[in-house]
């Protein structure tokens, strides 16, 4: 029967255990959706590099108020012609973005949920510059990348070069190389796609802080709920013997 | 209260419904011994609930059509007041569904619950298990996600092994040559519609069939063997209040789980939503790995164990039914000479501790990629699964069972 127990809680435990994984470290993510500052910064800079070729269809401008920015700042962001209820749209369309790019960018709203954080976090700095590519640039997390580097005046130009760890029987790492700095430092660039990615985090589920909140609540009303069932279970039960 | 009796004897004079309270809460007469593996049936109901409700409003703003599916779950959780949690509620439920019957199931096997008189019963709950998973199968396809659309494409294009007819009734099933807007129409008929009264209908009779038998317990004994001058069970407790007031603090135990998961972790780590359930629906895109949800995967790792025969995939198809179906043979496999695992011997806990190993085993690697290591320990087990049903005839006869009481053992 003890063995049957722990073989029941084992399976309890099981989606605990660890997903399966891509096989390219991913750096973690530096999230937090508490962190409302972060959170604008990351919807100010999507709305100005990344929606001009990614969509986010399925998030409405009038939600960023969910992260404390005003209606004035969201206004200063919409693009014409769009409402405050209006959801994100790419302002180049999808058919001239294939055209230039190979493939239609995808929609943005839930790629934070499907791909994690920490892939787009580590995605997003892994460009190197690769001249049998089309663009130009390939991706170590993602190769063969249709989207050329935009970030790369913000972060330089980085090259992929393989480093012999632990002498001569060692084995080899892909790493890449800053070549020529950009307009930010590693640092500030890090920071500015944390910004980027935790907003990316927030728009896959903008209900997420809320249900945080509310499941206290819940919990809290349940846990009193279970005290005074059991002692109505108590009072009942006392009659049999 | 004078006027309130009135009113009951009007109804009672057209309407059995003092007699139906008396019979099946007042003095329906449950044995007083149960124990934490009795809570589930019951949790299970609760659960049905969740789902016909929170499926009901999700109806409301749900599109069932291969355009808009993805985009109106997507609305739901966004824009649809209160969506989000009752998506939550509903994908959570979907899970918890699968883990209390399970629990419920395996209770049955531990005590015997299944043997005379109650293998009606068992027949019946095996025939809700199997219209759950179809329940479950094909709301998994609605949200119309790549997981949805390549789940079901994996498990419809199954039936197309079957000799001579598969073909046609693959495309019976989809309504199309591939998974489509069709396959997605028909699925949300049958997802809301259809199964649910099939459901609600058997988990009825369910009911009817364990009232008219009596509850079995964990001695496996029969509580009806010794009764009061009245006829009452002197083991038995009146439902109502009883267990009522008992399946009441269950059920909110249950809820506080059931909650942390809905509140704080939706997605279990991958295992009740999968990420790649969040990309839309792409017919030219084949995901990497495909793995069915987890209530699933120990039926599908012995589907993927059971290599190819004649160049067809069937035996491996047969293999997996059977497997889902095989404890509804359990009244007549079992020949021990009594029914609860207290008073078995060591030969029967032995396969059963295997049969679980086995089903907890397989249901992992069912989620895994394929590798030569994992088909070869999927194999072992499947044998495993199998020889606890075959074997049982002779192991359950052979064991040396400790003499059952004569009263159930309360404190």
């Amino acid at each position: 029967m003890k063995a049957i127990k722990k073989l029941w809680m084992l399976v309890l435990l099981m989606p605990a255990m660890a997903i399966a994984n891509t096989g390219v470290h991913l750096d973690k993510a530096p999230s937090n959706l508490n962190d409302k500052a972060s959170l604008q910064r990351g919807a100010q800079f999507f709305a100005a590099n990344c929606l001009a070729c990614h969509s986010a269809s399925y998030m409405r401008y009038n939600r960023l108020m969910d992260i404390g920015m005003s209606e004035a700042e969201i206004k200063a962001i919409l693009p014409e012609g769009s409402k405050m209820g209006s959801t994100m749209q790419a302002v180049m369309a999808s058919a001239d973005a294939k055209a230039a790019f190979g493939v239609a960018p995808p929609d943005l709203s839930v790629t934070a949920r499907a791909r994690g954080t920490d892939w787009v976090y580590t995605y997003l700095r892994s460009f190197y510059t690769d001249p049998t590519r089309p663009s130009g640039v390939n991706n170590l997390v993602f190769p063969g990348v249709g989207m050329p580097n935009i970030m790369a005046g913000y972060q330089g130009e980085q090259v992929l070069e393989v480093e012999k760890h632990g002498g001569a029987a060692g084995h080899e790492v892909q790493v890449l190389k800053l070549v020529s700095p950009g307009a930010m430092t590693p640092a500030q660039f890090d920071a500015t796609v944390g910004d980027l990615v935790n907003f990316l985090d927030f728009m896959s589920e903008p209900a997420k802080m809320v249900r945080y909140k509310l499941g206290y609540i819940v919990l809290g009303f349940l846990f009193l709920l279970l005290i005074l069932s059991y002692a109505l279970k108590k009072e009942f039960w006392k009659d049999v013997h | 209260m004078k006027l309130l009796k009135n009113f009951l004897e009007w109804i009672d004079y057209r309407f059995p419904a003092t007699e139906t309270w008396k019979l099946h809460l007042s003095e329906y007469y449950a044995p007083k011994n149960f124990n934490f593996w009795y809570f589930f049936g019951g949790l299970a109901m609760l659960v049905l609930g969740i789902q016909i409700v929170s499926g009901i409003f999700l109806t409301m703003s749900y599109k069932p059509d291969a355009l808009f599916a993805f985009a109106s779950v997507e609305f739901i959780m966004r824009d649809v007041q209160w969506g989000w949690l009752l998506r939550y509620i509903h994908s959570t439920g979907a899970s918890m569904f699968f883990l209390v019957v399970y629990l419920h199931m395996f209770r049955g096997m531990m005590y015997g619950s299944y043997r005379k008189p109650r293998e009606l019963l068992w027949i019946i709950g095996v025939v809700i298990y199997l219209a759950l998973m179809a329940e479950a199968f094909m709301g998994y396809l609605l949200p119309w996600g790549q997981m949805s659309f390549w789940g079901a494409q994996v498990i419809v294009n199954l039936f197309s092994s079957v000799p001579f007819v598969g073909n046609d009734l693959s495309i019976l099933i989809r309504g199309d040559y591939v998974i489509s807007d069709a396959t997605l129409n028909r699925f949300f008929a049958l997802h809301v519609a259809a199964i649910p009264l099939v459901l609600v209908g058997i988990v009825f009779v369910h009911l009817v069939a364990l009232h008219a038998v009596g509850s079995n317990n964990p001695d496996g004994i029969e509580i009806k063997k010794n009764k009061d001058a009245n006829g009452i069970p002197l083991d038995g407790i009146p439902f109502f209040p009883y267990m009522v007031v008992k399946d009441v603090v269950a059920s909110v135990a249950f809820l506080i789980v059931f909650c942390a998961i809905v509140f704080f972790a939706p997605d279990m780590g991958g295992y009740f939503l999968e990420a790649n359930n969040f990309i839309p629906a792409n017919p030219m895109q084949t995901p990497a790995h495909i793995a069915p949800v987890w209530y699933f995967t120990p039926y599908y790792a012995i589907l993927r164990a059971v290599p190819p025969m004649f160049g067809s995939q069937f035996p491996g198809v047969i293999a997996m039914g059977v497997g889902a179906v095989a404890v509804v043979f359990l009244p007549w496999l079992d020949r021990g000479a009594v029914k609860s695992i207290r008073y078995r011997g060591p030969i029967f806990k032995f396969f059963l501790a295997a049969f679980v190993v086995s089903f907890l085993g397989l249901g992992y690697l069912g989620m895994m990629p394929v590798t030569p290591t994992y088909t070869l320990i999927s194999q072992v087990l499947s044998v495993v699964y199998f020889a606890f049903f075959i074997l049982m005839p002779w192991y359950s006869k052979i064991d040396k069972c400790k003499p059952e009481p004569d009263r159930v053992t309360f404190k």
